[in-house]
């Protein structure tokens, strides 16, 4: 069982290391006062990237989105990253879990 | 006041559908409710814990330890539904015709049972750890005492409601077909588990997609709906996911069916392994 374990880990460690030596482009986003900065994020179409992103506010936030399926955990004054796509053009919604009032923004893909 | 309500609902609600199919599979042991009470004690506690570290877990691996914690619980929760399963489709049988026969209990501990209340603590401790952070939140941004207080019992309500009508329609269903009924919908639990598992190694660039949207059903039941977030739980609905995803609910489905048909046709060496609690106790 342990050994078994550790082989899995070594082998996702392995997957990890190749999927993650590729070169994703990075974008970057900022919650402040429970807004994203900026609103609209425009990224390349049928493309692997990344977003950056940091919150400047002093409460955690959810990174989140049913359009591209995904949600990540924004610490206060942390920053995470996420890994998306590649997506289809178009564009795709996401929010702040925790702030859903204020806390909204779309992905333009083209 | 009603940001919070709903929030604190559809987690509350994950984890209470989850709990029902735990209570109802679970059907006939003795002290179950001690068990599924237990269980949702330490994961309440667990999220408490969690939430403390979330710092810790953030930063683990090069920021990808929320995704593999999250994966991790989640495929642990898939491998302790499987053993049970495949248990039970030898066993379920005898524990039919021993509920029926002495109208009495099984001992939880005598069975693969017990693995299904570790479910439930895992499936508290993944909701409640994002209440926790959310409340946390909201208490430190200032938000109303009295949004919060009003917030988290109606959420918490409506969530075990939805629960509970779950858990009493399923008990509708005939003794016979009961645990085949139960059964199946744990295989379907855990495949969807299991998606959501590898959507978070996807999210951490783990694993690849294998085709990001294989389908797009978003327009007919989105996954931010409550009835798409239910179904989401309980038979891994997803209105657009990747290839992956459906690798591996498909791999939980077939390897578990192989393991259920195996485990029927396996001569049995010990004709009664199922005990009475009066027999024992």
């Amino acid at each position: 069982m342990k050994r078994g374990l550790v082989a899995g880990w070594v082998v996702l460690s392995l997957i990890a290391g190749a999927a993650g030596a590729a070169d994703v482009p990075e974008y970057k986003l900022v919650i402040k006062d429970h807004k994203f900065q900026p609103t609209e994020l425009k990224v390349p179409a049928n493309t692997k990237f990344k977003v950056l992103v940091s919150n400047q506010d002093s409460t955690p936030s959810e990174f989140e989105s049913n359009e591209f399926n995904r949600e990540k955990i924004v610490l206060p004054n942390s920053a995470v990253t996420v890994f998306i796509g590649p997506l289809d053009k178009g564009e795709y919604k996401f929010f702040d879990d925790f702030h859903q009032d204020t806390g909204n923004g779309v992905l333009i893909v083209q | 006041m009603l940001g919070v309500a709903l929030l604190v609902f559809r987690e509350v609600l994950e984890a209470a559908l989850i709990v029902s199919i735990v209570a109802a599979a679970t059907r006939g042991v003795a002290r179950r409710g001690i068990y599924i009470s237990g269980g949702i004690g330490l994961g309440v506690l667990g999220a408490v814990l969690v939430a403390l570290c979330a710092g810790a877990i953030a930063e683990a691996l090069n920021g990808s330890g929320q995704e593999l914690f999250n994966a991790g619980v989640l495929f642990a929760a898939v491998l302790m539904i499987a053993w049970h399963v495949i248990w039970m489709s030898s066993h379920s049988r005898e524990l039919v015709q021993h509920m029926q026969a002495v109208g009495g209990a099984v001992k939880a501990g005598s069975s693969s049972l017990s693995m299904l209340f570790a479910v439930v603590a895992l499936a508290v401790l993944r909701e409640g750890s994002e209440i926790v952070l959310f409340l946390y939140g909201m208490a430190a941004g200032g938000a109303g005492v009295g949004g919060l207080i009003s917030g988290i019992p109606l959420g918490v309500i409506g969530g075990v409601a939805v629960g509970f009508a779950l858990y009493f329609g399923l008990l509708r269903i005939p003794l016979r077909y009961f645990f085949t009924a139960t059964n199946w919908m744990l295989v379907l639990l855990a495949a969807g588990l299991a998606s959501t598992g590898a959507r978070f190694l996807l999210q951490a660039n783990w694993i690849p997609a294998l085709g990001n949207q294989v389908w797009n059903t978003s327009a007919l039941l989105g996954n931010g709906s409550v009835i798409g977030q239910a179904l989401h739980i309980l038979i891994g609905y997803d209105a657009h996911p990747a290839g992956i995803q459906i690798a591996f609910w498909l791999a939980v489905v077939i390897l578990l069916l192989i393991g259920m048909r195996m485990s029927t046709r396996a001569p049995r060496a010990a004709p009664a392994t199922v005990e009475t609690t009066r027999s024992t106790a």
